[in-house]
């Protein structure tokens, strides 16, 4: 057993018992990736002397009663705004970003619970992507199979809390992007209810769709990290002014009675559905009856059409959020540049990669003068039908349930090739972000053949992250997926 | 279906400030033009008389007084710029 079998709730006794230091484990979240990084590749930029300095005043200074994240090391993902800490949205354009002025939302609050920052994590240039292959600097590989893609757009902040290198990590989720890459790696991931989480200092991809959410080893943490990150916040006026309720507490309430949906369109082989995934989620399904859940079968009608208006609309947000980058007040300016419009055109083209580019110019098209009312306008309707399709199932159910991905990951440079064959995976998380509902994924077994992580999809209501923590506890608790460990630097 | 056109790419990489080679415009033609006709799936669907969703949440405009208030410095704006003169962003002449 090692420091990262244990919880958060079980650091914080051995803290307060004195058998460890915030140093301590500050030293062995930088040991671990000596030992891991070179294979995994977790991280963009790390910051051990901050974060050790931190860990010596956290020693010198615990008060006795301590809120769960205190002294406990985190990841962040690189599109999240950090004093002080340089920020690249892993593109070459933002190589050069090293001070930013300001602290995202979610790191005020972070740091109001003293947590400590190990570093920044890969990911898929400006989080558009599903393997983190597509980051301007490396791939970041799969902890259980490094010749596998750990998923993305968050693959760092994923990879890392699996690899054992962090406790938990923030990562940004605007068409799956937390729960996929938790799904291929093995770990606890949530998307929270759109504006749950405040996007303030959150590098913008497609404003509607993005937030921002924990990744942990445990449904526990994970309830923990987001009751830290949760809450109004006037910095971003699409914030709601909801009350946060203690997700700790429903925790244990157990799922006896609770109505569980199961869309046919997620468990169906026409959306490409892998067997084995259906049966590990069918499996999964007979545990919430055994523990007092009823599951019936329904239909999100609209499911088919949702991977291609997220296309449209993120990149069509994309399109116009990306504008900012131009090479005048932050990022890398290209040389030779003769006016003002071959600046903006060669720092551009010249910091942004294919697949930014390639968003950049759907969007673009989408908004265009002819086509905004056939694409844009259209993909929007869609949108309406999808939400409703969720508003129709939750006025009769308590969750949605159904696989995270259609398949496990797989390997490295498979699909990188095929932009649409990789957008047609995220046919799974994609309607969620769509309909502004949360949802989270949890390992729920593992494939035979390469013995690479299952993950089970947990849809709930607005603002009812509470369900979905009680269900996915009683699920966890009942099995032990949760226990197994990639075998990565010599040691489990 | 709408086919997309190698100047249609040109004009649309215009609008987005991307500079394009001949042989990028070729690649972007073949993959933009799969990607939206794979997007008019969505002509299936009757959407008469639904309305488009911008936003999932109820939120009205969200207003504040226009107050002055503490933010960063003129020195600190400037520091991650990749160049500025006499406490101004530097840009290529825009003037003939």
């Amino acid at each position: 057993m090692t420091l990262f079998d244990y919880t958060l709730d079980e650091l914080q006794k051995k803290l307060h018992n004195k058998e460890l230091t915030v140093t301590e484990l500050v030293q062995a979240s930088y040991d671990r990736i000596d030992a891991v990084e070179d294979e995994v590749k977790s991280f963009l930029t790390l910051d051990k002397d901050r974060a050790l300095e931190k860990a010596k005043q956290l020693d010198e200074n615990m008060p006795e009663k301590t809120n769960p994240l205190y002294g406990i090391p985190a990841g962040i993902k690189d599109n999240i705004v950090t004093k002080g800490l340089r920020t690249t949205c892993a593109s070459q354009f933002l190589s050069n970003f090293d001070d930013p002025l300001y602290d995202a939302t979610v790191m005020e609050k972070l740091n109001k619970e003293e947590a400590v920052v190990i570093g920044k994590l890969n990911m898929d240039e400006f989080a558009m992507g599903s393997t983190t292959e597509n980051s301007g600097y490396y791939d970041t590989r799969n902890p259980w199979n490094t010749d596998y893609v750990p998923g993305g757009s968050s693959g760092g902040s994923a990879a890392a809390v699996a690899a054992g290198e962090v406790f938990y990590s923030l990562g940004s989720d605007t068409g799956g992007s937390i729960r996929q890459p938790a799904s291929f790696c093995g770990v606890v991931g949530l998307k929270p209810t759109y504006g749950l989480v405040s996007r303030f200092g959150l590098v913008a991809f497609a404003s509607s769709l993005d937030q921002i959410g924990p990744l942990t080893r445990t449904v526990e943490d994970n309830a923990y990290v987001l009751q830290a990150i949760a809450g109004h916040d006037k910095m971003d006026s699409t914030s709601a002014n909801v009350d946060i309720p203690n997700y700790h507490d429903a925790l244990k309430e157990g799922v006896k009675g609770l109505k569980i949906a199961v869309p046919k369109e997620y468990l169906s082989s026409q959306e490409g559905i892998q067997p084995e995934v259906r049966e590990k989620v069918e499996a999964a399904l007979e545990v919430f009856k055994s523990l007092g859940a009823t599951v019936e079968e329904v239909s999100l009608p609209h499911s088919k059409y949702a991977v291609a208006a997220y296309y449209l609309l993120a990149s069509s947000e994309a399109s116009a959020n990306l504008a900012r980058f131009d090479g005048i007040r932050y990022g890398k300016r290209a040389e030779g540049a003769e006016n003002l419009i071959d600046l903006f055109k060669k720092s551009r083209s010249e910091g942004f990669g294919d697949e930014v580019k390639r968003r950049i110019m759907l969007g673009t098209f989408a908004l265009s003068s002819g086509y905004y009312d056939a694409y844009y306008k259209k993909a929007q309707q869609a949108r309406t039908l999808i939400k409703q399709d969720f508003d129709k199932v939750f006025e009769t159910f308590d969750v949605i349930i159904g696989p995270t991905s259609p398949t496990p990951a797989y390997k490295v440079g498979e699909k990188i090739d095929d932009p649409l064959t990789m957008y047609a995976d995220d046919v799974l998380t994609i309607p969620v972000n769509l309909a502004g509902v949360p949802g989270l994924s949890l390992p729920c077994g593992f494939s035979k053949e390469h013995h690479l992580p299952i993950g089970l999809q947990i849809i709930g209501k607005h603002f009812d992250e509470k369900t979905i923590y009680r269900a996915a506890y009683a699920y966890e608790q009942a099995t032990e997926h949760h226990k197994e460990r990639p075998n990565l630097g010599g040691a489990k | 279906m709408t086919d997309i056109s190698k100047d249609q790419v040109r004009h649309v990489a215009h609008l987005a400030r991307l500079a394009v080679s001949e042989e990028e415009v070729e690649v972007m033609t073949k993959q933009l033009g799969d990607i939206i006709h794979y997007a008019e799936l969505l002509n299936e669907l009757d959407t008469t008389g639904v309305e488009p969703t911008t936003h999932v949440l109820d939120l009205k405009n969200v207003m504040r007084k226009d107050e002055p208030r503490k933010w960063i410095t003129r020195e600190d704006a400037l520091k991650n710029a990749p160049d500025h003169q006499a406490g101004q962003f530097k840009v290529p002449a825009i003037l003939e």
